[in-house]
């Protein structure tokens, strides 16, 4: 078998122009369908940045919340009343909003606001230069070093700004694990700070924050913050529910899967209508082989093969290509918000299996309908 | 002693349907030996390929056998038929069929690699059957940038490299020149043929008529005539 696959392989390499334009197809067809559902999950990742950055196992919110952006306040009583729950180890209010700066030059500039609790600080970033407990000095914040900083003139620890007719300062330089969406610097305080800097309505706990007992002790605590009104969601369903609303209520999942689509289409076409061409020009030579005494399953397997291998190589290509083209704009744009994932991988490969089964299928059709007779006649 | 390598029998062969129905074979019979060239003669379209083809089994006739020493080859399944053609008949086609993506070895090989051979052994035993005829030092190239002769020559090592007891060959000399064309046949003649196997060769070339043992004439789907090497002019 090993030397029916090498003649296969040789037949399909040395015919260096087919070889390419097959390779190019599908290599294309896999960048294309790679980068754009890389950019998708890129842009959910940082849709989802607050929850995988603060890290929360149990995240109490209004039902209408649809992203972290939109939280809607909850009044006070719900932290305390979650707090009874049985099975909550404890239980802390956040504080996430936008606001505006005024800088120390004059511009105004809009930020991200994250109000840890005072008490524990759960959900503090990784401090880069500082010290945590700074931020319990007077007007104390902390800044994310991320591609935003800049955005707040090059800030370091004792630049001042203003907010609200209130000093701020930057106590701290912090990194976090994924950057927002929406390409505003992100500030970090006590959420004692933060409500009395931002204006408020009445209400003014943006999420609960819990920790339960155990892992079994999740779906009693989800079932009681239920019967008060609220919902309780672990930090990937609250992921998943971010995913989901952009995925389905904003168009743009439409829009990547239309793209994605589009780019299986093509790849599909040239491929498989170069893989076509690739069998009609041996299609006598495939005769032949018939006649000499090839078996059925024997040509069948060197078209499978070759479908296999040219879909395989192409899309090896294909990720390839995507993985150093996001490379290099990361290194250009810092926050351009384009991720692989193994997700992306596994859609885009069994989308290239179904490229090199479609190719396979009207390749093999072809080779048995071929009799050696035909050979023998011209 | 002459040993029966072929024996057809009452061969009928059909094509198409209704009013275009056409009786492409009527009721052929013959019989070659082993150590035999015999030819298959006719015009255009008196159905001398229909019936190569029924008796190399790859076309089955509507009636009638075919016994290749001794095997009744259509009683064969469709993968028993494979294995036989593979083992006991070697072809050479009208236009050769050889791979333009395969070294001259390489397509040698081919049977070889069919018959499950390891590909460095296939190869090496390639090489030996294009010694034999005489191109070895072009073992290397593609087919396509040797001449019509070469190729040809290379289709019959192809033909030859699994040592089959029958070989086969449509219009060998369609494509050659006269002088190409006899010493082909010669080479056939001389190195091919031995007594253990019979070469069948469809032609309507008369400049090589004089290398046959046996001539069967063929018109219109019908045998006219089968001639010994004495009556061949």
């Amino acid at each position: 078998m090993k030397g029916i696959l090498k003649i296969a392989f040789k037949l399909l390499v040395n015919d260096k122009g087919k070889f390419a334009a097959l390779l190019m197809g599908i290599t294309f067809a896999v960048f294309l369908m790679v980068m754009m559902t890389s950019i998708f999950s890129g842009v959910l990742r940082s849709a989802s940045s607050v929850v995988i950055n603060i890290g929360a196992k149990i995240w109490v919110m209004d039902p209408a919340v649809t992203t972290v952006a939109n939280s809607i306040p909850m009044p006070d009583f719900v932290q305390d009343a979650v707090r009874s729950i049985d099975g909550v180890k404890f239980a802390v209010p956040l504080y996430s909003g936008a606001a505006t700066l005024r800088l120390s030059n004059g511009v105004y500039q809009s930020v991200s606001i994250l109000g840890l609790d005072d008490t524990s600080l759960l959900g503090r970033p990784e401090l880069l230069q500082g010290n945590i407990t700074d931020i319990f000095a007077e007007n104390g914040f902390l800044v994310v070093k991320d591609s935003e900083i800049n955005k707040l003139n090059d800030p370091h620890i004792g630049t001042t700004f203003e907010l609200n007719e209130h000093r701020g300062v930057i106590v701290g330089i912090a990194k976090v694990t994924a950057n927002g969406l929406f390409g505003m610097p992100t500030l970090y305080t006590t959420y004692n700070r933060a409500i009395q800097y931002i204006p408020n309505a009445r209400f003014t706990t943006s999420y609960v924050l819990v920790e339960p007992k155990s892992p079994e002790a999740v779906q009693h605590i989800k079932d009681e913050v239920k019967k008060m009104g609220f919902i309780a969601v672990t930090n990937e369903e609250f992921r998943e529910n971010i995913s989901t609303y952009y995925k389905y209520k904003t168009g743009l999942g439409t829009n990547i899967l239309i793209m994605t689509l589009i780019s299986f289409i093509v790849g599909l076409s040239i491929s498989g209508q170069t893989f076509y061409t690739f069998i009609l020009e041996n299609l006598d030579k495939f005769g032949a082989l018939k006649a000499i005494g090839a078996k059925s399953r024997e040509l069948i397997i060197m078209i499978v093969f070759q479908a296999g291998f040219t879909a395989l190589t192409g899309y090896g290509l294909g990720v390839g290509l995507c993985t150093l083209m996001i490379g290099l704009a990361k290194i250009r744009l810092p926050n351009y918000a384009s991720v692989v994932t193994f997700g992306n991988l596994g859609i885009a490969f069994i989308m290239v299996l179904i490229i090199a089964i479609f190719s396979s299928l009207i390749g093999v059709r072809k080779v048995l309908k071929i009799e050696p007779f035909d050979v023998f006649r011209g | 002693m002459t040993r029966s390598a072929i024996s057809a029998h009452q061969l009928v062969k059909w094509f198409g349907e209704g009013d275009a129905r056409t009786n492409a074979v009527k009721a052929a019979s013959f019989e070659a030996n082993f150590g035999e060239i015999f030819y298959l003669v006719g015009p255009s379209g008196s159905g001398k390929t229909t019936l190569l083809s029924m008796i190399s089994g790859i076309l089955k006739p509507e009636s009638g056998n075919v016994t290749i020493d001794g095997t009744d080859i259509w009683a064969l399944n469709k993968d028993e038929l494979a294995d036989f053609r593979l083992n006991r008949i070697g072809f050479v086609f009208q236009d050769y069929h050889l791979f333009p993506r395969l070294t001259t070895v390489e397509n040698v090989a081919i049977p070889l690699i069919l018959k499950q051979r390891d590909w460095d052994e296939a190869i090496y035993e390639a090489l030996k059957y294009l010694e034999i005829v005489g191109l070895k030092d072009r073992a290397h190239l593609p087919p396509f940038k040797l001449s019509g002769g070469e190729q040809q020559r290379v289709a019959i090592a192809r033909a030859i490299v699994s040592q089959p007891d029958i070989l086969i060959f449509d219009e060998p000399t369609a494509s050659l020149d006269g002088d190409t064309g006899k010493k082909i046949m010669s080479f056939i003649k001389d190195e091919i043929l031995n007594e253990n196997r019979c070469v069948l060769v469809v032609t309507h070339d008369s400049r090589i008529f004089e290398y046959a043992d046996k001539i069967m004439k063929m018109e219109d789907g019908a045998v006219t005539a089968i001639e010994n090497k004495s009556e061949v002019k």
